[in-house]
């Protein structure tokens, strides 16, 4: 276990890395939210899905819809990591031409299932995707990461009833819960509070975990995995710590969101993350 | 005979032809007659409840796994509601959907303005990718509906659900993407879109005739793509243009072919269509009357545009 926790938060750490060289290649961006889901990400590519870098449309593969598309330069530091693009790729974020924009686009990036941005959108992606897999019986697992002030959207709950109302215990839902939105916390914000009773009244089953554990993580995923077939959705509820792994970012709190990274602090806050 | 009947045959024959094609519903099944498709392909038809919103990303998503989604409302919930949905997760990331969206304008009758939609067009008109087309009868519908299936991408079907006069004769050919002549003429063209108002182009057509005008009647099904050249050919013609719109002048055919002429071969444009404001409760006869759609208003918009050309 200590060798795989060791594995796993190695790749968390690059992750974090390549996050913020990605996004420090241009200055600014998506910072806070985008350190918070590292951990998750690295399980994910570490086995949890099913898939293969080499065949990035293979048919019946695991999808991740990163539903908070804002968080892309952490999904896209995790691609290049498992080799489905060039990590000098990176350097391109929000750049003219770019395949690596702000926000996660199917259209654009290699490995990338679903194009999200406009908050709560993927979500209900992800609803018609693991209904299109039950559909072709192709045994496939959809995952799906929204966000805590993403969960404010009116279109996540609809989604989550329709999800439970058509049984898809192939959907593998996270919510980042790292407390912070743009104007501040999520319950001053939205009064967003009680998240995993309002998922398991909508008929879900409901874990909550340390979000940066990566073993109770993989052990959640596990678990939900093994949910197949007892018609309920899963939803993984992560506490997570918004900036995480990079202490400028975390003491910055609901201004982690979105921050300006000049040359010394990315030398910095590299150094950090080494 | 009902358009939504032939919605609902068109569908099933394409479903039995095609197993990717799924149908989605927001608790209008019933409304727009296709709800007993879910008793004979009952997993390949997925009731979103009262949520249009997440109706249409949730078709996005089933898209983006290869299969061939339509999903039903009524067209003010397709368009103003879901409006973000159609941008993003549709039209932005290129999803083979398809909106239908019923009771186009007027013909939402006694549901009021609330349910009447005179803005749909203008809304998703200005959005990338999105093919819009309205029918003007069953059997442009049931020759269209395999071809709106065969589309690759984005699709918004603006249709009436109820009865509806015949206007093409027996050898109708549809094209997609050319707009018909329903008739032809050459002193002015009179555009129309959807299944409201033809029959009173037709009855404008001969009280023109009367009077020695001879109008055209092109029937524009397809707004976007806009078969241009066909438009343009007419005005070649004619010289001068009526538009006819069941929804706001703004932002609707009328826009789309003034934008076209300004453009191209500037002539006069006269619009019958809603003057900037919403609707009320009322039958087709007296919305018709109220808002200035009868062939009377549409006989005299000719004119208009006929003494128009005259003076240039």
């Amino acid at each position: 276990m200590d060798e795989r926790r060791e594995f796993l938060e190695k790749k968390a750490q690059r992750i974090r890395y390549l996050t913020i060289d990605c996004i420090a290649s241009l200055g600014v961006g998506h910072v806070g939210g985008a350190l918070s889901i590292a951990e998750v990400l690295a399980v994910l590519y570490s086995g949890a899905m099913r898939v293969d870098p080499k065949v990035p449309k293979l048919e019946g593969r695991d999808r991740l819809v990163l539903s908070k598309g804002h968080a892309g330069p952490a999904l896209y530091a995790a691609l290049a990591n498992e080799g489905y693009f060039p990590l000098e790729e990176l350097h391109t974020l929000n750049q003219p031409g770019t395949h690596l924009p702000s926000h996660a686009d199917m259209r654009l990036t290699t490995g990338v299932d679903m194009t999200a941005g406009s908050l709560g959108q993927g979500f209900s992606c992800a609803v018609g995707i693991a209904a299109a897999s039950k559909l072709k019986g192709d045994g496939a697992t959809i995952f799906t990461l929204i966000g805590d002030g993403e969960s404010e959207e009116g279109t996540i709950w609809e989604a989550g009833m329709s999800a439970a109302h058509y049984r898809l215990d192939n959907l593998i839902a996270f919510t980042d819960y790292n407390k912070y939105q743009i104007d501040g916390t999520v319950q001053e914000v939205g009064g967003l509070t009680g998240l995993a009773d309002k998922w398991r009244a909508f008929g879900w089953t409901v874990l909550s975990v340390d979000g940066h554990d990566v073993i109770d993580i993989e052990n959640a995923v596990n678990f939900a995995k093994k949910q197949r077939n007892c018609g309920k959705p899963i939803m993984v509820i992560l506490d997570t710590v918004k900036g995480k792994g990079v202490a400028y970012a975390e003491q910055l709190k609901a201004g982690s969101h979105n921050f300006t990274i000049d040359s010394a602090l990315r030398e910095q806050i590299l150094e950090e993350l080494r | 005979m009902e358009m939504r009947q032939v919605l609902n045959a068109g569908l099933k024959q394409l479903m039995a032809e095609n197993e990717n094609i799924v149908l989605l519903e927001a608790d209008l099944g019933k409304a727009n007659g296709t709800w007993d498709i879910r008793e004979s392909y009952p997993s390949r038809v997925f009731e979103a409840g009262i949520a249009e919103q997440h109706m249409v990303s949730m078709a996005a998503g089933m898209a983006s796994y290869g299969l061939i989604p339509f999903c039903g409302t009524f067209t003010p919930f397709a368009t103003r509601r879901a409006c973000d949905q159609i941008a993003v997760s549709v039209c932005y990331a290129r999803m083979n959907v398809k909106i239908i969206g019923t009771d186009e304008g007027i013909a939402a009758e006694v549901n009021g303005a609330t349910h009447m939609s005179f803005e749909d067009i203008s809304v998703v008109r200005a959005i990338p990718n999105l093919l819009i087309f309205s029918p003007a009868d069953n059997e442009e519908l049931r020759q269209a509906l395999p071809e709106l299936a065969a589309y690759d991408g984005p699709v918004y079907l603006r249709m009436q659900r109820k009865v509806i006069p015949d206007i093409h004769t027996e050898n109708y050919k549809f094209d997609l993407f050319k707009v018909d002549t329903v008739k032809d003429g050459s002193d002015v063209s009179i555009f129309c879109m959807g299944g409201i108002l033809p029959t009173e182009v037709m009855k404008a057509v001969d009280i023109l005739a009367a009077e020695g005008i001879d109008a055209a009647f092109i029937n524009v099904h397809t707004l976007k793509p806009l078969d241009e050249a066909g438009v343009l050919a007419s005005l070649e013609k004619t010289g001068c243009a009526v538009t006819c719109d069941n929804h706001n002048i703004l932002g609707g055919l009328g826009s789309a072919i003034a934008e076209l002429t300004a453009k191209k071969a500037p002539v006069p444009v006269e619009m019958i269509g809603v003057q900037d404001r919403f609707g009320e409760v009322g039958y087709m006869p007296y919305l018709k009357k109220t808002l200035h759609m009868t062939a009377e208003d549409i006989a005299a918009a000719a004119r208009r545009a006929v003494a128009r050309k005259a003076k240039k």
